[in-house]
């Protein structure tokens, strides 16, 4: 009764937090919520313009979909990528920003982080509908693949929990950690697919007199086989590879726990160290 | 009777930081994190609160009062020992925590509502209580950044204390907004209190304390220094903070040329014995100790008598007694003889002053910086700041 009671709590909690994240945080702003969508548009035509024109990227021709559209390609990449960059930008902060409310109130408090998230998967999910409008319009025929995009976004968004509950207690104890996370969220950026294709990215490399594997380092990364894995789906329209959503899978899973477990260790001192 | 809470040799302890910077680099540079001193806010404190009464937690600043209510109520961990809680608890320990400015009292009051516990369903039957309670309903779709203070207080209040708690905790919240709200107030803590419900009280308004609660815990230091009836704490209390006199702080401001020095104010009750504690209706002498180390031409004295709260209660001083010396010189006293106390029971803070005949040139001026109390005497009364030193008369009062 008591467990049922605390899982009511918790969920109200999360959905009202949510709420007030999202009602926040385009409050007094005239375009108001257009900006979510405005803001991808407007990298990608930036993206568009750099790469295409300046650079002349070839666009890569989807695999069985045979769609050839370089701003399209760009935001199937794009979204997910913005959707964890906002996300631990502003785990990061959750904590201390609510820090007064963690003095006053007991109350779970992994639920800020994410009532965090949740706030950027709402914007997410609207932003993957224009998308998938886009597709539609430009002949690709998506919709059989949504339920499988919301897959993704479930995958996706126990990797960037788990992370963001390490993030936002350790940004308690060392307010590095913000600015830390700016730096690598960009050397991140540049280490996954999104403003140029994988099949850019050499196998091996001399570096030093040594033969690296650089493909093999680089699709260690997770965001590698996730990226990868939105394109196929929305811009190729093909199942990913099996493997490849395991090992997402995986990382998901993994950074979760892990980021229960430091959160459950850093929580109780997290009042008095605010 | 069973406890609704009950603390079993809790112990806090804090870092405090000698240089808190709260980086990276600092801690590399260091070595490990910043160097810190422990302190301990708590020391094996073991209570237990009864079920359906009120506790008021009593002590002075940094004794570990607040810190033992959030123990209580979990935004604290102890490092030591253990706090059961019966059902569910509220801390009121500020209001409005968690509004969000740019939200509507009424989102606001669902926001609120779910961070204190309330279910979705529970907040919809109890919405027109807030609502009704705080007196905002014609705000209800305001963003609350345009409440007003006391509206903002109101409405946190209101939705803190329709938690319908088991337990409540409260940290000094009760004196919000103005006088009919309070009355308001106060009927709600008279009926939760009826209830059956349990509450535990901070506070430093020792009237408050000795109103509202059953029992009394004296903290000292982080240890539990005394705990019983309330009645018999708070005397204890007392005592025991006059003791070790005010003057330490040396509370008031103090400003003048300095030709002359008003040293200190000592209190001397009804034996003649320097006291810090007095009877209502007792014999009082206050004596102030001067210095002039440059003659003083026409001086006057006064003494200020202050309620804690601020009243200005009385101001005599020797030039409106008519005595105005041509010179003073040197150590001495002077004394204010008063037959009969007639200030109510409570504490009071005594200002005294050095000045020119005219007013207009301070040599010496100390303003609130000694504080004596007032214990219950005869006349016994216990509102206002002054006892008219009446007696009440007539037939139907005589069966």
């Amino acid at each position: 009764m008591t467990a049922l009671a605390t899982y009511a709590h918790v969920r109200d909690l999360a959905v009202n937090l949510t709420l007030r994240e999202l009602k926040g945080k385009y409050k007094r702003s005239v375009l108001g919520w257009s900006w979510s969508l405005l803001n991808p548009l407007a990298t990608a035509l930036i993206f568009t313009m750099v790469f295409k024109v300046f650079f002349q990227a070839q666009t890569p021709p989807g695999q069985p979909s045979g769609l050839s559209n370089f701003p399209l390609w760009l935001l199937c990449g794009l979204l997910p990528w913005n959707y964890l960059a906002n996300s631990l930008n502003g785990a990061t902060e959750s904590l201390v920003a609510n820090g007064n409310l963690i003095k006053k109130v007991y109350f779970p408090r992994q639920v800020l982080v994410l009532a965090n998230v949740a706030s950027w998967m709402v914007p997410l999910l609207i932003e993957v509908g224009v998308l998938a409008a886009l597709l539609l319009a430009f002949g690709n025929f998506v919709l059989p693949w949504l339920p499988m995009v919301l897959v993704l976004i479930l995958l996706q968004s126990g990797f960037v929990v788990g992370i963001g509950l390490v993030l936002g207690a350790a940004n308690v104890y060392f307010r590095d950690v913000k600015h830390l996370i700016g730096i690598l969220l960009q050397a991140f950026f540049y280490a996954t697919p999104i403003v140029y294709p994988l099949s850019l990215v050499p196998e091996r490399v001399e570096l030093l007199g040594l033969d690296v594997a650089v493909r093999s380092l680089y699709q260690l990364n997770p965001m590698v086989p996730m990226v990868e894995a939105y394109r196929d789906v929305l811009y190729d329209l093909r199942f990913p590879p099996v493997g490849d959503l395991a090992y997402v899978a995986a990382w998901g899973a993994g950074c979760l726990a892990v980021g229960l477990l430091v959160f459950s260790r850093l929580e109780p001192r997290l009042a008095e160290e605010l | 009777m069973t406890s609704a809470v009950s603390v079993e040799g809790v112990s806090k302890r804090f870092r405090l930081y000698h240089e808190r910077n709260q980086s990276l680099k600092a801690s590399l540079v260091r070595g490990r994190r910043a160097r810190y001193e422990e302190l301990w806010a708590l020391r094996d404190v073991t209570l237990e609160v009864r079920e359906g009464t009120t506790l008021g937690l009593i002590g002075r600043n940094g004794s570990g009062k607040s810190t033992l209510l959030k123990a209580m109520a979990r935004i604290l961990r102890p490092d030591e020992g253990k706090i059961t809680v019966a059902g569910r608890l509220s801390a009121l320990l500020e209001l409005g925590a968690g509004f969000h400015p740019e939200l509507s009292g009424r989102e606001n009051i669902f926001l609120n509502g779910s961070i204190l516990g309330l279910g979705r369903r529970e907040l919809k039957r109890k919405f027109d209580d807030i609502v009704a309670f705080a007196g905002v309903e014609p705000f209800l779709d305001t963003p609350v950044k345009d409440y007003s203070s006391g509206m903002y207080v109101r409405l946190g209040f209101s939705v803190a204390i329709n938690v319908d708690p088991a337990v409540l905790l409260v940290d000094e919240v009760l004196a919000v907004g103005d006088e009919s709200f309070q009355r308001k107030c106060k009927e709600k803590f008279a009926d939760l209190q009826a209830e059956g419900r349990t509450v535990v009280i901070v506070s430093h308004d020792l009237d408050a304390v000795r109103d509202l609660c059953h029992d009394a815990a004296l903290l000292e230091g982080g240890r539990l220094a005394r705990t019983g009836a309330v009645g018999e704490v708070v005397d204890h209390y007392l005592g025991r903070v006059h003791l070790d006199r005010v003057d330490e702080g040396g509370l008031g401001a103090r400003w003048g040329t300095g030709e002359g020095r008003v040293e200190r104010v000592e209190v001397l009750d009804a034996t003649g014995d320097v006291a810090t504690v007095v009877r209502t209706g007792e014999p009082v002498v206050f004596r102030l100790h001067f210095h002039a180390s440059e003659p003083m031409a026409r001086p006057v004295f006064s003494l200020g008598v202050y309620s804690v709260e601020g009243i200005h209660v009385s101001e005599p001083t020797t030039r409106d007694a008519g005595l105005v010396p041509d010179k003073v010189e040197g150590r001495g006293h002077v004394d204010l003889r008063v037959d009969r106390l007639l200030l109510v029971p409570g504490t009071y803070d005594l200002s005294a002053s050095l000045t020119d005949h005219t007013g207009a040139h301070p040599y010496d001026v100390r303003h609130r910086a000694f504080r004596f109390e007032v214990v219950p005497g005869t006349p016994f009364e216990r509102q206002g700041v002054v006892s008219l030193g009446g007696r009440w008369e007539g037939e139907a009062l005589e069966s």
